[in-house]
Order: structure tokens, then sequence, then C-alpha cells
């Protein structure tokens, strides 16, 4: 069967290298599902999960913040800034970024900028809590 | 001098050496992790450029990081170390910048520092130059998340027009006994090399939409290469320094030892010669 090689790169280096036989994706334009042999192709990511079907039927789960996706006929590509695999992510850990983040939403509704990271800081804990317990 | 004082002194030389000896070997240790954090990051940036790349060079793409703008202010980006004992490595990049900044403006309202480092912050405090933004107390071997919120807010700074563009102060890791200053234009982005890409590439939902995206994140992901770089380059130079400072407690002690003993042997010369001159007396 025709496979597609899969790498997860982060600036604190690579998180996931594998092959799949299909990768799909959360992009800011919607899902992407992408087979080998896939058009070149770039696009940014949501907050969310990669998914990754590799050839024994099995789907790894990776976490990522956003960054982008650049697909090529025999490789993908996963550039963002953090991501973990869902076998790594520390959940007490995702748990207590929430709250932390939960907090600073409540506490300043005036500072438009602080509030939209926190809010950004809120999806990511969320996002990272959701696919641990996907695992 | 006396002889007791001799030996004081290479006692305390030699606790010196101990512990000048022992910080070179934890800055070598040091240097070789900053080696491999900065390996581990050269695949993403890689990718990131070549991508740029191919955008930048296959479409009329226009986006404000990438037009150059009249400047009114200019944005300097200084990497510094939190400690010092690292040789000439602060001391470079601090007087450059200043000697850059008395050079190119007439008042503080013409340029803006961001600072990393507890060494620059100082500096430039006790100059009464005002810092936009500083982090200290960055780990030896940093990683992404730790500096994101300094590299998203100086790459903010230059998207909300505070300043018109930014230049980067950092030493260059070459080698373990080399590190060349360098000055780099982070902002706007004018240097991106068009890259003849293997593939011509669908931009979905649009190109200005990805770059919109893709920018910031490239220009942050540069400022946190050259903070690795500039990390191992940290390393290297108080490596350096220690192993001057070993090599020169060394040749100290080397120095000590022989007066030492030019007095040890004086003093007994001068006894034989007192008892000589008794027993004579006594004949």
């Amino acid at each position: 069967m025709k496979t597609i090689q899969v790498s997860v790169v982060t600036p604190d280096g690579p998180v996931f290298e594998g092959n799949a036989k299909m990768v799909s994706a959360k992009a800011k334009s919607g899902e992407l599902g992408i087979l080998p042999g896939h058009i070149p192709l770039v696009a940014p990511l949501t907050i969310s999960a990669v998914r990754v079907h590799d050839v024994d039927g099995k789907t790894q789960y990776v976490a990522v913040s956003g960054g982008f996706i650049e697909v090529r006929p025999e490789k993908v590509t996963i550039l963002a800034e953090a991501a973990e695999i869902a076998g790594d992510i520390e959940v007490d850990r995702a748990r207590a970024a929430k709250e932390r983040a939960e907090q600073r939403l409540a506490s300043n509704k005036q500072d438009s900028l602080d509030a939209a990271r926190a809010e950004f800081a809120l999806k990511r804990a969320m996002n990272r809590i959701d696919i641990a317990t996907k695992r | 001098m006396a002889l007791k004082d001799i030996k004081a002194r290479i006692d305390s030389t030699k606790k010196t050496m101990q512990i000048t000896k022992a910080m070179e070997m934890v800055s070598a240790a040091k240097l070789n992790r900053a080696e491999q954090n900065a390996k581990s990051f050269g695949p993403y940036v890689d990718k990131i450029q070549e991508v740029v790349g191919s955008i930048a060079s296959g479409s009329n793409a226009k986006h404000s990081m990438l037009l150059t703008r009249p400047v009114k202010k200019t944005g300097y980006f200084v990497v510094t170390a939190d400690r010092g004992l690292a040789g000439a490595y602060n001391s470079n990049i601090l007087r450059h910048v200043y000697r850059t900044i008395q050079e190119r403006h007439k008042s503080a309202d013409e340029y803006a520092l961001i600072v990393i480092g507890k060494v620059g912050v100082n500096f430039f405090k006790s100059r009464k130059m005002s810092i936009l933004d500083s982090i200290t107390g960055v780990a030896d071997q940093p990683s992404f998340a730790e500096i994101k919120a300094i590299a998203s807010k100086a790459v903010g700074l230059y998207a909300d027009g505070t300043f018109d563009e930014l230049y980067m102060y950092y030493n260059h890791f070459v080698s373990a006994i080399q590190s060349d200053l360098t000055e780099k234009k982070l902002l706007p982005l004018t240097d991106i090399a068009a890259t003849k890409s293997k593939s011509s590439y669908e931009y979905e939902p649009s190109e200005d939409e990805i770059l919109e995206v893709l920018l910031p994140q490239y220009a942050e992901s540069l400022i946190y290469g050259a903070l690795l770089d500039a990390k191992a380059a940290e390393h290297a130079s108080r490596m350096t320094a220690m192993r001057n400072a070993t090599d020169n407690a060394n040749e100290l002690i080397g120095q000590l030892n022989l007066s030492y003993n030019r007095e040890r042997q004086a003093a007994i010369t001068q006894e034989i010669t007192e008892i000589v001159g008794g027993v004579a007396a006594l004949e």
C-alpha cells in the first residue's frame, strides 16, 4: 500500500516522524484529509489535533498549537510552535494551564490584548486535555 | 616576601584555579548541549524558510512585514548574557550597540531597545537609556516557549508601527574559540531568498492569509535561532575565558613556587652561615 511520510517539527526539535496511509488535520478553512500523492499544498492550521492513520489501522493523535501544514506528494510536514503526541501530554499540567488561563480571563476583561492571549492559552490547554483523553 | 605569605598566596591561587577549572568543564558540557539544540532547531527554520521563499518568489503577495517603509523609529534587539566571566562576550556587543546608537540617532525618541540578559539591562539602565522590554534569567538551554512572549512582542511592535525596522545584535557561534559579533536586520524581511522550489504550492485559502500566519512565525523563529546561537557562543566564550584563567593561575603558581623555593634556600643558607659563624666565634 502507498504511504506518505509525516513529520511534525517544532523549534525545540522534531516531535513526530512516521509513515501513514492518511493524515487529517484541521486547517483554518476547514478539515483536510491527505492521502499519498496529494498535490503540493500549504495551509495554516488551527489549534487542534492532527490525526495520523498509520498502516496498521491505528490512529496517532498529535496536539498542535496552530502553525501550518506543507504537503508534497510523498511527504507531509507540519510546522508548529508547539506540538505534543497524545501519549506525551501531561494532563495535570494542561489542567493547571487551563485554570490559569481561566483566571486570567476572568480577572482582566478590559485589556483586550491580555484577554486575547489568555483565550489563546485556554484553547491550547483544552485542546491538549481533549487529545490526551482520546489516546 | 616572607615564606608564610608566599605559601598563603600559592594556596589561594590553587583554590581559584580549582574553581575556574570546574567552571570551564561546566561550560564545555553546556556548550555541547547548546550545539545540539541549535542542530535540532535547524530543520524547522529551514522548512519555514523554504516555504516563505517559495511564496515570496512565486507571487506578488504583499505583506507589511515584507515592505520597507520610511523609518521614524528603529528597534534594537540585543542579546547578552545574565552573568559575566565570559571574556569579551558582553562588552563586545554592548560597546558596538552603544556606539551605533550614538552615531545613528540624535534623540532618544528615534530608537527603542529590547534586551535579553541582565548584563545588557544594567548597561543601558546605567546610561539612562530606556528599555522597551527585557527578559532576564533565560535558561541555559532555552525552550521556544520561554522566549515566545518577547519574540512575538517584538514582532507585534513592528506590526503596530511602534518602530519601522528592527535590528538584532548577538554573538554568532563559530567555534569554541571564536564567535563573531553579528548585526542582522530582522524586519522588514527584505532578504528572503527567492528559492526555486521544486514544487509550486496550492495555497489554502490564499497566499495572503498564509503569509499572515507564516511571517510572524518566521520572524519569531529567527529570533529564537539567534538566541540559540548566542547561547552557544556564550558557553564557548565562558569556557575559553575560564581556560585562560586556569592557565594564568597555573603560570602564577609556577612563579610563586620558584620564589618560594628561592626564599627557602636563602633562609637555609643564612641559617648555616649563622651556625658556622657561631662555631668560628667559639674557637
